[in-house]
Parts: C-alpha cells; structure tokens; sequence
C-alpha cells in the first residue's frame, strides 16, 4: 500500500470519493438535480458523467420526494444509489421518502428489501446563502430509526467516510458543511481510505475540558482549544464524525478523563443533537463531572438572513466564553 | 387481440371467488378480535385479479397498496401466509419470501410510486427483462409522490405500470372532491404518457389494458397510467361505517354490477362455470384461509425480535436497548 496523501479541499475529497468507488463498484447510481452535465452546483459531481455515462449519473427532474423514492427503489433492484439533495433544507420536501420509506424498508420487510442507499447533502451557514440553505437539521434525521447519520469535518473524513457510507449496507444521511467545501483543506491519502462509521475521534488530547463537536463547528473548537493552550487551559477536542451510531463509548471515556465539557452545534438549542450528548454524559459519567456541561448552539429562530446569520452560527468566541464558564465554575 | 381466452377467464373468476370469499372470512376474524384492521377487496377483485394475470409472475413486480394481497394469488400461495402474518401483527408479516416479486402493503397513500419507477428503471438500468405495477387508489392519486414519480417515470421511460383503481371513494371523500379533472387517467398528460380509462367491474378489459401497457413498457416505450373504475362495495376498512357517506342508492346501483356476480353469470351462460365449482372453490378457499391463519398463530415470536432488521449492525445504544428489553421481558415472565 502507498502512503502517498494530497492535499486536497473536502469538496475534492468528496469528489474523488466519488470516482473511486463509482469505479469499484458498477451497481452504483449517481442520481439528484444537476449532478450530471453541470457536475453539482458546487462541482461536487464533476467528471461523473463523462467517465461512468448518463446511465449511471442520473440528472433528475426537481423532485426532491422523487429522488429519495425512486432510491428505494433502485435499492430494490440490486442497485446502489447515492443521491444528492441539492439543499439539505431542501429535504423536508422528501421527508415522508427518507423517514416514512428509507428508514423502514429494512425493519418493514425484515431485510427482504436491503436499502444500501447514500444521501449527500450540503447544509450549514455561514456561506450567505438564500432562505432554507443553510438549515443544520440533523438533530430531526437523528430521532428516526434506521437512518445513519454522518457528517465529517475534514478532508480526509470526508473520504474515509464517504467511502464507508456508500458501502454500508443500511440508509446513510451524509451531510457536508457548506462552509467545509472549499475552506477546509488537509491531506488525504491517495489510495483507498475508510474510516468506520460510529468511532469518534479525538482530535486533540486535553486534562481540563473537552469540547465535543461536529462537522464544520470541529473547526472552530479546535481553534478556541488550540488558543487556550497559551493561557494554561487544556482542552480536549471530540469529533463525533457521526451521530448515528454514536460513539458513546468515547464520549464517556474523554468526559470521564477531563470532567468537564461544552457541547458545539450549529443547529437551534431546543431538541438540539448536543442536548443528546449531555444526556448520555448525564447516563454514563454524570458522577465524574466537576461542572455542568454547557451547549453552544444557535437560537431558537429560523435559520436568518444573511445579515443576521455571523450572530446566529456559534463562532470561536462563543465557543471560547463556554469554555471558560465551564472551568470558572467548578 | 389480447383478451384472456377461456382458461384464463375462469382462472381469473377462481381467483376472483377466493379473494372475496376470503375477505368475508377476515373480516369475521376482526370482527371477534382476532386480527388487526382489514381493508375489504369487494368490488376490487376484477380489477386487481384483471391486472395480475396480465403480467408476467417470474418477472414482473406488483407493489400493493393494502386492499390487494388477496388478489395476488397468482404470485404464489406464500402471498396470502405472509399477509395472514401481518394481519396478525407479526413482524414477519413484512417479509413475502423470494423469489415472489410483490412488495408487502404500503400504508402511506402513493408513496409506493417512487419505489416502482425507481424499481423499473433499476430493471432497465441492469437490462432486466419485466416490468412493475404499481397499485393505488383515486385519493393516493392526490398526493404529491404521484405527480413527481409519474413526472419521473415519462422523463425516464420506466417500464412501470401506474394502476390506479379508482373505487370512487378515498373513505369518505368522493372523487369530486379529489379532483376537478375529468377522470384520473387524463392525468397522465402532464406526465407526457398515455392514460388509459377502463371498467374495472370487467376483467377482460382491465388484462387487456395491462397486456398492453406491459407490451409497451417491456418494449422500452415507457409508462402507463391505467384508471380501473369499480365501486368499492363494502366499507374504507373494519373502522369504517359508510353508511354515513355512501348514498344507499348509488350502492344499491353499484351492487347491481358486481363484478364477481357479472362474472359468475357471464361464464355460467358460457358453460364455463357452475354452482358446484362455485361451492367447490369457496370451501377450498376458505380452508386455506383456516389453514394459513392457524399456521401464522403458530409462527414464533421472540419479543427481542422488536429489535431485530433496523440496521444489519446494531448500534451500541440499540444493543444495550435490546438488552435492557430482555430484561423486563424476563421480569414480566417471573
């Protein structure tokens, strides 16, 4: 094995994902709006269509309900789709597909139908994009059984990720920050790459506090904890990589170490996914704790406009001033 | 021309016969609580059975609303098993063995409709031979899955079959109220496919539709939208009174086209049919409904299986979910 690695930008990362296994596996079905002769609106289907041709690279009519439903299907007949929602704000207009139908079709046929399905879609602020395409609504895709859910916050996650998302055999939401495409860049390796689904990964060691995190918001914790470093404090970094399956075991064990933590997210507080967290932290360690556990989040409103929305996307200072709460007071 | 010869015709009536003997019986079933709700297939049975024989069985998919699984006999004795399982509420129920190729019910109005055209064009994607039909009703057809899959599967061409049995009702709410079109089949217009209108009380004219429509969708021309009208003879399901919306005269004029009494008289005055055959199917078909209900009760059910087919590999909350089940499993034992 070569352990040449390239830096490349998620979106790359994503887009040779893509390749390789389209590549290694002739069941797969690129399907979704503008994925074919335009490549993505963020290119990240480009080159699909030329190499792997108009069967297999599918551009679809809008019809968000359409995409996620014909998926069932083609899932039906042996084939592996992985479909693009252009917006995943946009979802809400295939929620009866992927929650009524793609969630089920395994546990409703008792695994006589097998929905090796994949669904990209970008999401997440700070991008000033139009109403409802920026929407973090991963918390509501967590509280429906049988869907995984997966959102990585690097480069080469993206890849090993990806990877193992078109391969797993159960329904994978797999959802890439906006913000992420182009403005996050690391190195990834060359051949092929999987990472798990379900295995957090600590991103960096800390005694203090950790701060637990997802997808684009990982970023930014890494800054803040990288920045406390210089005035004595250590802090931890917790990427989940995904929420379904949550890797518990990993949350409970840098919990446990530091006794301290603040849950990042993007999307609104209420029925947060980080209020998820502090309950299984609440289960599994709550007597290891030596402060409450604090959440960033963004507020209760719609998602706002693009004027608004630097205030509303949790951001290093924030971050930063949970942190020290967390420290000052215990 | 392809109207069914004889053989067929009373192959179609015998199927016709035990589907709705057979209904009469579940519904006694649920009547003494001992089975879940059923939805009744009277005045269905020609256009469900009509359709079936018309495909296809070792290549061509049927994805059910719910009202058909009792005319699907054709697909195979393990239909009605596996649909004794479901009405029972076992979880097997879901689960119609391979090879058949029929989907289990769908409880959500039309959201079938994508999975067919997606299966179709799956089908053709891998140079399958066969088609798929899809079941659903004239109030499914007002649901947003029907448009976009239907928008889909002309833009595609899928070899799909969109069988629409209008029955004039969606429970209470007449077709014109559903929908201010001429007839549902017009619909397929927008789709830019043919639409095709048939009497659904006539099982020579519904395999004739769908004859052709296979014809023309096995032969890479695309899809068809079929509208079988029938009038749904009995109620929405067992938790439904009509008598409170069916007009009693409009039934009383519906009964009088039964499509199981028009058929039974029709092959009678052809010699192709009798009262001793009537008797003969009937019983057959009631044992084996009695034989298939037993064999469902008899069918083991671990509660842990609650737990089981959500994702191949569970995650390690679900694990310690299925455990702590067990656990007040075995405390609700002691």
């Amino acid at each position: 094995m070569s352990n040449k690695v390239s830096e490349l930008s998620m979106l790359e990362a994503i887009n040779e994902t893509l390749h390789s296994e389209m590549t290694r596996d002739e069941r797969i079905v690129v399907l979704g709006e503008d994925v074919g002769r335009n490549g993505g609106v963020f290119r990240a289907t480009e080159g699909l269509i030329e190499k792997f041709g108009e069967r297999r690279v599918v551009d679809t009519p809008i019809s968000e309900a359409a995409i996620a439903g014909s998926a069932v299907g083609l899932a039906m007949a042996g084939l592996v789709p992985v479909a693009e929602i252009q917006f995943l704000g946009f979802s809400y207009q295939a929620m009866h597909q992927i929650a009524g139908q793609i969630a089920r079709l395994r546990y409703r046929t008792q695994s006589r139908f097998e929905p090796q399905i994949t669904i990209r879609a970008p999401f997440g602020g700070g991008v000033r994009t139009p109403e409802l395409h920026s929407d973090s609504l991963e918390a509501q895709f967590a509280n429906i059984p049988g869907l995984k859910i997966v959102m990585p916050s690097t480069a080469a996650d993206a890849k090993g990720l990806l990877t193992s998302a078109i391969r797993d055999p159960d329904p994978v939401l797999f959802l890439e920050p906006l913000r992420g495409y182009r403005g996050i860049r690391d190195l990834v390796p060359d051949e092929e790459h999987v990472v798990p689904l379900g295995q957090a990964n600590l991103i960096k060691k800390g005694d203090d506090v950790v701060i637990i995190s997802w997808s684009y918001q990982v970023e930014l914790s890494k800054r803040v904890a990288e920045s406390l470093e210089g005035e004595g404090i250590s802090a931890a970094v917790l990427d989940l990589r995904s929420i379904v399956p949550l890797d518990i075991e990993a949350i409970t064990e840098i919990v446990s170490h530091c006794g301290r933590a603040v849950v990042v997210q993007e999307a609104p507080e209420t029925g947060g996914f980080a209020s998820e967290i502090i309950a299984t932290i609440n289960d599994e360690c709550f007597w290891s704790l030596e402060a409450p556990v604090a959440r960033v989040s963004g507020f209760d409103v719609p998602y706002p406009v693009g004027m608004l929305e630097n205030l509303y996307v949790p951001d290093e200072t924030r971050i930063r001033s949970a942190v020290l709460k967390t420290i000052e007071s215990g | 021309m392809p109207k069914p010869n004889d053989k067929q015709l009373q192959m179609i009536l015998e199927d016709m016969v035990i589907a709705r003997t057979q209904a009469g019986r579940l519904w006694n079933l649920q009547r003494q609580g001992q089975v879940g709700t059923i939805a009744p297939i009277d005045g269905h049975e020609a256009a469900i059975v009509g359709a079936v024989h018309a495909l296809e069985t070792e290549s061509d998919w049927v994805l059910p609303q719910y009202r058909e699984p009792l005319g699907l006999r054709r697909y195979g004795t393990e239909v009605l098993d596996t649909f004794m399982l479901y009405n029972l509420g076992h979880p097997a129920g879901g689960h119609i063995p391979e090879p058949i190729k029929v989907a289990p019910s769908q409880i959500s109005l039309g959201a079938s409709i994508p999975h067919a055209v997606g299966l179709a064009w799956g089908m053709s994607l891998k140079d399958e031979p066969g088609v798929v039909l899809v079941f659903f009703g004239d109030g499914a057809s007002s649901e947003g899955d029907f448009y976009e899959a239907g928008n889909l599967a002309g833009v595609l061409k899928a070899p799909v079959i969109l069988f629409c049995i209008n029955n004039q009702w969606a429970i209470s709410t007449p077709t014109h109220l559903q929908t201010a079109a001429d007839s549902f089949s017009s619909k397929a217009e927008a789709f830019g496919i043919p639409g095709v209108t048939v009497d659904g009380n006539d099982p020579a004219a519904v395999y004739e539709a769908v004859f052709n429509a296979r014809k023309r969708a096995a032969s890479g021309k695309g899809p068809t939208l079929i509208e079988a009208t029938v009038y749904r003879l009995g109620a929405h399901t067992t938790a439904d009174d009509p008598t409170r919306y069916v007009p009693s005269d409009d039934l009383s004029a519906a009964q009088e086209k039964d499509p199981v009494h028009t058929l039974i008289q029709e092959l009678k005055t052809r010699g192709l049919w009798s009262d001793a055959k009537q008797n003969e199917v009937e019983t057959a078909a009631l044992e084996r409904l009695d034989e298939a209900f037993e064999r469902a009760k008899n069918t083991p059910l671990e509660p842990n299986s609650m737990m089981d087919h959500c994702f191949v590999s569970e995650t390690p909350r679900q694990l310690r979910q299925r455990s702590s089940l067990m656990d007040s499993v075995g405390n609700t034992n002691e």
